[in-house]
C-alpha cells in the first residue's frame, strides 16, 4: 500500500484566490481533548473531482467532514478550503459547501416544505425559495409529502429532503456522509443523479462501499482506525484489496 | 469598496432576512407544539396562588408586590430560556445556521426576540391575573408595561447569551439558573425599585422611577453589544 506522503501533489507555496484546488489539507491533526482523531493527513482536491474517504468506524471521517464544513477547526497544520484558509476565513467558504451528514439538520415540528424553505431562506434564496424548494420535492418524489410534519416521514424521506436541503443552494463542495444510508435502491437510485459528479462540483464521499467508492471517485483517502493516513491519491492506484484490508481483512 | 468589505456587506443583509427566518421558524414551531408559552403562565398563575396562601394576604403593595411579581416572571423566563435551544441541539440547528453564510448574531438576535415575545405574552396573562389576585387598584398596572419591557429585553439579552453557552452542556438545566440569576440581580434591583413606586398602596407614584429605567436601559444596551461582540465565537467549535 502507498503511504499518504509519496503520492501527494506538491504544494505550491503561494496560492493565488482561484489556486483550482477545491481543499487542500496539509499536516493537518484534530485531537478532542487528548486523543487524536485525525493524524498528519494532507491531500490537494481539484475542483470538479471526487474524493472517496475510506475507513473503518473511529477512522476519523465525519471528524474530516466536519473540519471541510467548516463546523471543526484543526487542532494544528493547514486547511483551506474553496481558497479560504481555515478557520480564519470560514465565514467566506460557509454558502458553498453542502453537508449531508449523519442528521439530517431538519426541525421535526416544520413541515418539509417549511424547512426547505427555512434553508433557502438562510442561504439567501428568499426570492426563488418557493420555486426551487418544489422543483426539488418532485425530483425526489416528494411533493405529495410537502406538507406533512417531518417528525411523521420515514427515515428513507427524511433522508431525501436533506438530499433537497443539502442542493437547495447549489453547492460548490458537496460533503456526503454515507448518502445511501435509510435509502431503498429505489430512492437510492433516485437521489444518486442528483449527488453525481456535475460541473464544478466536487465532491467527497464517505462511504463503505468500496467497490463502489473506487469506481466512482477520482481520489481516495484513506484512514486507519485512530485517524492515520494509509493511503491518499488516485482511486486507480489503490486495489480493492488493499483498500478493504484498511478494515482488518472485512469485507 | 473592496470585494471583501462588499462580502461582509453582503452577509450582514443576508442575516437580517436569517434572523427573521429564524424567528418565524421559532414562532411557528411554538405555535404547532405550545411547549414554552403555556408552561410559563400555568407556572406563574401555580405561584401567584402559592404566594397568596403562603403569605396569607388579600392584598399586596409597594416592594413586596412588585418582589412577587418580578421573582415569578424571572422564575417563569427559565423556563423558555432552558428551552430556546432545544431545536438547535437536538436537530441540527447551530450546524445549518453555521453552514449558511450569515452572521451568528442573525441566531442571536432571532432568539431574543423569541424570548421577549414569549414574556409579553406571558405578562400579558400574568399580569391581569396578579392585579386579581393581589392589587386593590390596577392605577398602577398600565405604566409598569414599560418597566416590564424593559426588564424583558435584558433578560433576553442574557438569557440568551447564557442559555447558548449551556446548550452543549450536559449540566444546562443546572448551568443556566446558576448562571444567569447572578448576572439578572441588577435587572431585578432595577424593575423591582421602578415598580415598587407604581404599585405603591397609594396609587403610582413617579418618584424615582426615571432613574431606575435609565439602569434598567443601560443593562439593555451593555449586554446587547457584549452579545453581539462575542456571539460569533459563541458559536464556533
Amino acid at each position: 500500500m502507498t503511504e499518504a506522503t509519496s503520492v501527494q501533489q506538491p504544494v505550491a507555496r503561494e496560492r493565488s484566490r482561484h489556486s483550482g484546488r477545491a481543499f487542500e489539507l496539509r499536516g493537518l491533526w484534530r485531537a478532542f481533548g487528548d486523543r487524536a482523531v485525525l493524524r498528519n493527513v494532507s491531500i490537494a482536491v481539484p475542483v470538479g473531482s471526487t474524493l472517496a474517504v475510506l475507513g473503518p468506524n473511529g477512522a476519523g471521517k465525519t471528524t474530516l467532514l466536519r473540519i471541510l464544513a467548516t463546523l471543526l477547526r484543526p487542532t494544528s497544520g493547514e486547511a483551506s478550503v474553496l481558497d479560504c484558509a481555515l478557520p480564519g476565513e470560514a465565514w467566506r467558504a460557509r454558502g458553498r459547501i453542502g453537508l449531508l451528514g449523519h442528521e439530517p439538520l431538519l426541525y421535526r415540528d416544520l413541515t418539509a416544505a417549511e424547512n426547505l424553505g427555512f434553508h433557502a431562506r438562510l442561504h439567501g434564496l428568499a426570492d426563488e425559495a418557493a420555486q426551487r424548494v418544489d422543483e426539488l420535492l418532485r425530483q425526489v418524489r416528494m411533493s405529495r409529502r410537502a406538507d406533512e410534519l417531518v417528525r411523521n416521514l420515514s427515515a428513507g424521506m427524511v433522508q431525501r429532503l436533506a438530499v433537497c436541503r443539502v442542493l437547495l443552494h447549489e453547492p460548490e463542495l458537496l460533503l456526503l456522509d454515507e448518502p445511501r444510508s435509510h435509502l431503498d435502491p429505489e430512492a437510492g437510485a433516485l437521489v444518486e443523479p442528483l449527488l453525481g459528479p456535475a460541473r464544478g462540483r466536487t465532491r467527497v464521499l464517505v462511504t463503505h462501499e468500496v467497490d463502489a467508492a473506487l469506481a466512482e471517485a477520482d481520489l481516495v483517502l484513506a484512514l486507519r482506525a485512530g485517524g492515520s493516513v494509509a493511503y491518499a491519491g488516485r482511486a486507480s492506484g489503490l486495489s480493492a484489496g488493499d483498500a478493504r484490508a484498511i478494515y482488518g481483512g472485512a469485507p | 469598496m473592496t470585494a471583501h468589505s462588499e462580502a461582509r456587506a453582503q452577509r450582514r443583509a443576508s442575516s437580517l432576512v436569517a434572523l427573521r427566518a429564524i424567528l418565524v421558524k421559532d414562532l411557528r414551531v411554538e405555535l404547532r407544539t405550545l411547549q414554552s408559552v403555556p408552561a410559563m403562565a400555568l407556572f406563574a398563575v401555580t405561584t401567584f396562588v402559592i404566594f397568596r396562601y403562603g403569605l396569607d394576604r388579600q392584598s399586596l403593595s409597594g416592594g413586596l408586590a412588585a418582589g412577587v411579581l418580578l421573582a415569578t416572571v424571572l422564575f417563569a423566563a427559565i423556563i423558555a430560556v432552558n428551552r430556546l435551544f432545544v431545536a438547535e441541539r437536538e436537530e441540527g440547528g447551530f450546524d445549518a445556521i453555521r453552514l449558511a453564510p450569515v452572521d451568528g448574531t442573525a441566531l442571536l438576535g432571532a432568539k431574543a426576540a423569541a424570548l421577549v415575545i414569549y414574556l409579553v405574552v406571558l405578562e400579558t396573562i400574568a399580569v391581569p391575573v396578579f392585579a386579581l389576585f393581589f392589587l386593590n387598584s390596577w392605577g398602577g398596572v398600565p405604566p409598569l408595561a414599560g418597566v416590564l419591557l424593559l426588564a424583558d429585553l435584558g433578560l433576553a439579552a442574557t438569557g440568551v447569551l447564557v442559555s447558548s453557552m449551556a446548550a452543549n452542556s450536559r449540566a444546562r438545566d443546572l448551568l443556566v439558573p446558576l448562571v444567569l440569576l447572578p448576572l439578572l440581580v441588577p435587572v431585578m434591583i432595577a424593575a423591582a425599585g421602578a415598580s415598587r413606586e407604581l404599585l405603591a398602596a397609594g396609587g403610582p407614584s413617579y418618584d424615582g422611577v426615571a432613574k431606575w429605567l435609565a439602569v434598567l436601559a443601560f443593562y439593555d444596551m451593555t449586554f446587547a453589544a457584549v452579545g453581539f461582540a462575542v456571539y460569533d465565537y459563541l458559536l464556533e467549535d
